[in-house]
Order: C-alpha cells, then sequence, then structure tokens
C-alpha cells in the first residue's frame, strides 16, 4: 500500500444555502488509509462537507477529484462515483421494509448487478465482523440503535467503497450502544481503510484519527496530528471549542 | 308464524332480484374504485409537486369534491348536463362518473399523503448506495408508500361500496330500488316485509364489505412497521 496516493482532493469548495456562505473556500486532500476526523461546533458545516463530497449537496463553486478525475465537472456520474464513497447516517436510514440482509445486498444486487449468492456470503462475513450474523433475518425495527447502525455500516461496506463517509454516525444513539458503533469504526481504521469521519466522540477522535480537521464557521481553521491538535491547539477558537469538553468545579 | 315477513324473501325470485341489485351496485362502485386508483395515483403524485398553480389546481379540485354532498354530485352531472347540454347519460354511467370523482380527489389525497410521509433521508441513503432515481422510487418509495396507502385505500373502497345507495336517486335500479319494488309489491299481503329485505340487504353490504375490512387489517398487521 502507497501511502501517498490521494484518493479524494477538494479544492477551494463553496457551498451556499439561501442566504450566505455555510462552507468557504474548503480544500484538502485524503490520501489512501488515511483516517481523516472532522470535529467543530454544530452549524459548523461539517455534516453538509460531508454531504457535498458524494453528491447530496450541489456545491456553488470549486472542485472535488475522486482518484484525479473531477466528480463536480457534470460529467461524472454520480451512480458511479457513490459506488467509490460509502456514507453512514446519523439516523440510520435502513430501509423499515426490507429484512437485514436484503437492506445489505440491495446496492450490491441492484447497483452493481452481482449475483445474489455470492453478495451473500459477502454479507455473512462482513454481519459477522460486526458480531450480527444472527440478525441477518430481522428487521430494522427489532434492532436497537446501536444494531442499526453497525447494519448501516455493514450496507455501505458491501459495495468495497475506496472511501467511507461517517456523519455523525454515533449522535443519536444512547450513551451504552456508542461503544459497539465505535468499536467496529476503529477496527476499520486499523484495517486500513480510507475514512472521513465527523463526530463529536472527541476521545474516540483521538484514537482513530490519523489527521484532525478543526472547522469552524465554514472554513477549516486548524490541521494536525491528534496529538497536536487535542494536547497543543494553535489558534484560540480551538483552544475554545476544546474547553467546552473539560469540566472544572468552581 | 306463516305471516313472518321473510317468507317475502323466497317468493318467486326475489332472492335473485336482490343479488342482481347487489351486482349492480357492486359493478358500479367497483368500476369506480378501479378507475380512482389509476386516476388518484396519478393525481396524488401531480399533488406532490411544488408548484402554485398545480397546488391551487389540486386543491380547489380537492375541497369542490369534497364539500360537495355526493348526492348533490349525482344530480349535477346526471340531470345539470341533461338540461344544460343536452349531454344524455345514463344513471349508471353519470353513477361511475361522480364516483370515480369522488374517489380520485379522496384517492389522491391518501397517495399525496403517503408519498410525503417518506422522509428524505430514505431517498438519501438509496442515493448514496448509487441507485438511480427510478431504482430508489422502484426499491425504497414505492414499497413503503403501499404499505401505508392499502390499507387506507381499502378503506375508502368500502365506504364507496356504501355511499352508492344514493344512487337509487337518479333511478338506477340497484339493490335498495329493487327492494323498494319488492316491499311496494307486497305492501297489502305482507306488510312487515320492510324489515326483512332491508335485513337482508344490511346483510348483503355487510358480506361485501365485511372480506374487504379483514383484508385491509389482515395488511395492516403483516406490513406494520
Amino acid at each position: 500500500m502507497s501511502e501517498e496516493t490521494t484518493l479524494l482532493e477538494i479544492r477551494h469548495l463553496r457551498k451556499d444555502y439561501g442566504n450566505g456562505a455555510v462552507l468557504e473556500d474548503i480544500s484538502l486532500e485524503l490520501k489512501k488509509g488515511e483516517v481523516l476526523v472532522l470535529i467543530g461546533p454544530s452549524g459548523c458545516g461539517k455534516s453538509t462537507f460531508l454531504r457535498c463530497i458524494n453528491g447530496l449537496e450541489p456545491i456553488q463553486s470549486g472542485e472535488i477529484l475522486l482518484d484525479g478525475a473531477s466528480i463536480t465537472d457534470g460529467t461524472a456520474k454520480w451512480s458511479e462515483v457513490r459506488q467509490k464513497i460509502g456514507m453512514v447516517f446519523q439516523s440510520y436510514e435502513l430501509f423499515p421494509h426490507m429484512t437485514v440482509m436484503d437492506n445489505i445486498l440491495l446496492g450490491p444486487m441492484k447497483v452493481q448487478k452481482r449475483n445474489r449468492k455470492e453478495a451473500e456470503e459477502d454479507a455473512c462475513q462482513l454481519l459477522e465482523r460486526v458480531g450480527l450474523l444472527d440478525k441477518k433475518d430481522a428487521y430494522p425495527r427489532q434492532l436497537s440503535g446501536g444494531q442499526k447502525q453497525r447494519v448501516a455500516i455493514v450496507r455501505a461496506l458491501i459495495m468495497k467503497p475506496e472511501i467511507m463517509l461517517f456523519d455523525e454516525v454515533t449522535a443519536a444513539l444512547d450513551p451504552e450502544m456508542v461503544r459497539e458503533v465505535l468499536d467496529v469504526m476503529m477496527e476499520l481504521a486499523g484495517s486500513g481503510s480510507t475514512m472521513m469521519i465527523v463526530t463529536h466522540e472527541m476521545q474516540f477522535a483521538r484514537a482513530a484519527a490519523d489527521r484532525v480537521i478543526f472547522l469552524d464557521g465554514g472554513e477549516i481553521v486548524e490541521t494536525g496530528t491528534p496529538d497536536e491538535f487535542f494536547d497543543s491547539p494553535k489558534t484560540d477558537r480551538a483552544r475554545k471549542f476544546l474547553n467546552t469538553f473539560t469540566f472544572e468545579k468552581k | 308464524m306463516q305471516d313472518l315477513g321473510i317468507r317475502v324473501l323466497f317468493m318467486g325470485n326475489n332472492f335473485l332480484r336482490l343479488l342482481g341489485g347487489l351486482w349492480i351496485t357492486l359493478k358500479i362502485s367497483l368500476l369506480a374504485v378501479a378507475l380512482s386508483v389509476v386516476l388518484g395515483t396519478l393525481l396524488g403524485a401531480v399533488m406532490t409537486i411544488k408548484h402554485p398553480v398545480i397546488r391551487a389546481v389540486t386543491r380547489f379540485y380537492l375541497e369542490f369534491i369534497r364539500i360537495m354532498p355526493q348526492l348533490v354530485l349525482l344530480f349535477l352531472v346526471y340531470f345539470g348536463l341533461t338540461k344544460s347540454f343536452g349531454i344524455n347519460l345514463s344513471g349508471q354511467v353519470s353513477a361511475v362518473i361522480v364516483f370515480t370523482l369522488w374517489g380520485t380527489a379522496e384517492m389522491g389525497d391518501l397517495v399525496r399523503g403517503a408519498l410525503i410521509s417518506i422522509p428524505a433521508h430514505q431517498y438519501e441513503s438509496g442515493a448514496a448506495l448509487g441507485l438511480t432515481k427510478a431504482q430508489i422510487f422502484l426499491y425504497i418509495v414505492i414499497p413503503q408508500t403501499l404499505r401505508r396507502l392499502v390499507p387506507l385505500a381499502i378503506n375508502l373502497t368500502t365506504r364507496m361500496i356504501k355511499t352508492t345507495s344514493l344512487i337509487v336517486m337518479i333511478g338506477v335500479v340497484e339493490v335498495l330500488k329493487v327492494a323498494q319494488q319488492i316491499i311496494e309489491a307486497n305492501r297489502y299481503t305482507v306488510p312487515d316485509a320492510a324489515l326483512w329485505i332491508y335485513g337482508t340487504i344490511f346483510f348483503l353490504y355487510f358480506l361485501a364489505c365485511w372480506p374487504i375490512s379483514l383484508l385491509a387489517s389482515w395488511l395492516e398487521k403483516r406490513w406494520k412497521n
């Protein structure tokens, strides 16, 4: 694995919502095997940023390149791009009318036209990996939040994406279920997956990230390794943000 | 005991005549239901379009049909069209037209409601897998919409079947009219026939609608999310 291959490159991305910019002049690179964690206060545009990357939000200017080719110049097919960029949402969004297995197989069978038997073997392996093989015939309503989210991760993984995007995937979970989902993500990070993660779990961010990006007010304020960022943030804004996670008795 | 009105039922071919009347009732309602399902689905899809003119037109149609009593609509189509435009429609055709207009409005509203109840995130998570728009509709939106819609549509069907009893007022000889004829014909010999004949009709309507209601609750249970 060559550490230096750039999978994703974002150049001067700008995103407007009605009145004013949500994201302004964002540029960054994501290398193969890298785990990038985006943190920042609510409403700073980090979720919007992820949604721009796989085309759920149109961008106003700038460019996104995947494997060196632009995916925002209007010629790329989003259906193909999205097979290479998997995404997991905060609210899981499993399809309620399908079993766990059918949820997972929809993409491989309808988008990638793989045959069911072979895709099912893959699905079983992945479910085993996240500890949910015994739930393959269950419906989403029969699962806990943490289980749903692990299924949603499998549903994205089975497409064999080059990059995985995680949009605050533990934010809607009860505290005792956060761990099981983060463990799965840690395992993915450890096995060389390329990931971009938006999260409010600071300890997890520190442990999983190769690089931390701090977004505030629609722009990148600070970038660094987890140790640099968490131990000695360079900017006031980052320091102030990190302080909101520590407590002192007055 | 020989005076019991129920014997009217078995005189001549009275029972068969009642069944014949029921068939007219069912024929008109089911034809109107079938047309309403097709047109209502289209209307419902159109009603989700966020365009002020389309909104205003569909809203007006829906409110007009809902506010107007079905009987007035029947008179408008059956008598009004003939009087004003010289268009001569049979009672049965008028009935199908009116019940289709009504059913389309009600069905359209149900379809619209079911469609907008699918959260935007469901579309997005389908899109994020690389599904095309058509595939998202086919595999994600339509199956979920149907599950919400079918029980409601079935209830609408039973309402339409029951409401067709109004078409007796525009001279269609359906089950209720046949009943009146039988009662009138036996007014002197069997004065209490009315109770028995109308009782039988109650039972016939029940037989027609009950299986449909059962189907609705069975589907509801089966698809409970």
